[in-house]
């Protein structure tokens, strides 16, 4: 996703002269052609987030549009009053394109970990958050960045995702996709949870027959209350999952927009996500998500339980 | 360095007074603001809009005009004094000054202000906002000059010495760093608080050609500023000794003239009266 993510900058460098890269240290290969191609665009510019976004702000504020790449955390933490004020107060065209949103970092310890960039980038007026869900779906949201007016996070996943996406269903950044219409529940999703919702789907409509829909939010601000209260309402239960912090990130999100709606009869809900601990385990991505219950299986138990009760 | 401008009160021009008079005339409309911060700025940023900048304040965004970012934001009523006496905006605007109906704020904020480059207050952001901007020039091939005024104890936040590294890096000519060295914090003296000594030799370690110059010296400023850059594919650092407070007695390194939050009308009536008022 990750390589997706950074062909796209070059291709849109290609076509459009605005477009300048800035990393802070990364691996000696990135970008070459770009560099080779567009020596006075590109820029790596060391260990130093608080300068990279800061400059890149002042790029922005010049009409230039900068897109950073460097580990997440870096960006959304250590540069968290850099994006506040030099990118998003000034509401600039800077973009953000964060690597290992979430729990990809596992191996690495809880200093690399991008549990709570979401519900930072939340809090922050004028910022875009987008989550693609793969590859694929990177490169059709990538494409329509370079227009797109104020600043944006792009949450990069692990890469080598499989590929769950659909050309045939409209991509806009702001518009939430329903990958299978709602049901007798709704699953909603965020970055590459939404595989893990449609296998649950997938294995009740098998199993029971149950059946599931999955709104897939690849953006997550500015969120389509509208659209989401839409799908939601002739849904009785509702489970949110998402790679993240149960505090701040999707599941608040929805948890917000349901609370607000007034629903008559409640909805049945539940968040599935990180809980409020700095993970103490190292692994993979892959052994974290099971030990906190981000899988299709506890999705599967948890509908059960909801639908059937 | 750090005693190098001798406490002396220097013979200030009408020019100068009267700007600060406008700063006190502000801070009363208001009552509030940093007072001290902006008086060891006055000549500095008069010297750079009289004699120096390119602007246009019928077209603030003019795509030629030389940038100047005040990174030291808590200054800005210094700033705000000269660009409406520039013209930038009508002086009807000074005394809204942190009113709900005006535009002008405790910090200098870029989009309402024309002549404000960037919204700045909190520490440390001017610098690399500049160093984007001098990138910009240079990628567009585009003559502006990029000017950031940081305080000194600005110059504690990490983010200057990022920036400064960076800067140094990219050769950046077209950049200029004035430092209103005024040796004091809010706490107490700089030196105590975060001693910046050898200040000078830091920015020359960073890749900077460095001078220091009195800055309150209206001509000495004119000749410092007008022979930058320093040195060809560097970037620029002036330091100018500045004493906080400057021009009126009891506010010259006075920590409690800082910030103020509240001001009586003695202490105006004080304050215009040593301002030849």
């Amino acid at each position: 996703m990750r390589k997706s993510c950074l062909d796209m900058v070059y291709e849109l460098a290609k076509t459009d002269s605005r477009v300048v890269f800035i990393g802070s240290d990364l691996g000696p290969e990135t970008l070459k052609q770009f560099k080779k191609d567009f020596p006075e665009r590109f820029f790596m510019e060391g260990i130093s987030e608080a300068n990279i976004v800061g400059l890149a702000s002042g790029l922005a504020m010049e009409g230039k549009i900068p897109y950073i790449n460097t580990i997440t955390t870096f960006l959304m933490r250590r540069a968290c009053e850099q994006v506040i004020l030099d990118m998003c107060l000034h509401n600039v065209n800077v973009r953000l394109l964060g690597s290992g949103g979430g729990l990809v970092y596992a191996p690495l310890g809880p200093t690399h970990l991008a549990i709570e960039d979401m519900a930072i980038a939340r809090a922050i007026p004028n910022l875009t958050i987008l989550a693609p869900c793969d590859a694929e779906e990177m490169k059709r949201l990538m494409a329509q960045t370079v227009d797109y007016q104020g600043p944006i996070y792009v949450r990069i996943a692990k890469g080598g995702d499989p590929v769950v996406s659909s050309p045939q269903l409209d991509c806009k950044i702001g518009q939430p996709v329903l990958v299978r219409p709602a049901g007798e529940a709704l699953v909603i999703t965020t970055g590459i949870t939404l595989k893990l919702g449609l296998d649950a789907a997938d294995q009740l409509a098998t199993g029971s027959g149950m059946k599931v829909g999955v709104l897939h939010v690849h953006t997550l601000k500015p969120l389509d209350t509208k659209l989401i209260q839409e799908v939601m309402a002739p849904v009785r239960t509702i489970i949110t999952i998402e790679e993240h912090t149960l505090i701040g990130g999707l599941g608040s999100a929805i948890a917000e927009i349901i609370a607000e709606a007034g629903y008559n009869p409640a909805k049945k809900f539940k968040r599935i996500g990180i809980p409020d601990v700095f993970p103490k385990e190292y692994g993979s991505q892959a052994s974290q998500m099971k030990s906190f219950s981000i899988t299709t299986d506890n999705l599967v138990s948890i509908l059960n339980e909801k639908v059937g009760a | 360095m750090r005693l190098a401008l001798k406490n002396e009160p220097n013979i200030l021009d009408e020019r100068s007074l009267k700007l600060r008079r406008t700063v006190v005339k502000m801070l009363e409309a208001a009552n509030r603001g940093h007072l001290a911060s902006a008086f060891s700025l006055i000549e500095i940023l008069r010297v750079l809009y009289d004699d120096i900048l390119k602007f246009n304040p019928n077209e603030p965004r003019w795509i030629q005009r030389d940038r100047c970012i005040l990174s030291k934001g808590h200054g800005c009523l210094a700033l705000y004094a000269v660009l409406q006496d520039k013209g930038f905006f009508p002086e009807s605007e000074l005394w809204r000054l942190c009113k709900t109906n005006g535009i002008l704020g405790g910090h200098p904020e870029f989009g309402k202000v024309p002549g404000v480059e960037a919204s700045t207050g909190s520490l440390g952001h001017g610098l690399a906002i500049g160093i984007g901007f001098a990138l910009r020039a240079r990628i567009d091939k585009l003559a502006y000059r990029t000017w950031v005024t940081v305080g000194d104890g600005e110059c504690n936040e990490g983010s200057i010495w990022e920036g400064a590294l960076c800067a140094g890096k990219h050769k950046l000519e077209n950049l200029t760093v004035v430092v209103d060295y005024n040796k004091y914090m809010s706490y107490g003296p700089t030196h105590v608080v975060q001693d910046l000594e050898p200040f000078l030799e830091k920015w020359k370690s960073f890749g900077f050609a460095a001078v220091d110059v009195d800055g309150h010296n209206v001509n000495d400023l004119k000749k410092v500023f007008a022979q930058i850059p320093i040195v060809k594919d560097r970037p620029s650092v002036v330091i100018c000794h500045t004493i906080k407070g400057k021009g009126v007695s009891f506010t010259e390194n006075n920590l409690q003239w800082h910030h103020k939050t509240t001001i009586t009308p003695e202490e105006v009536n004080s304050l215009i009266t040593e301002l030849g008022g």
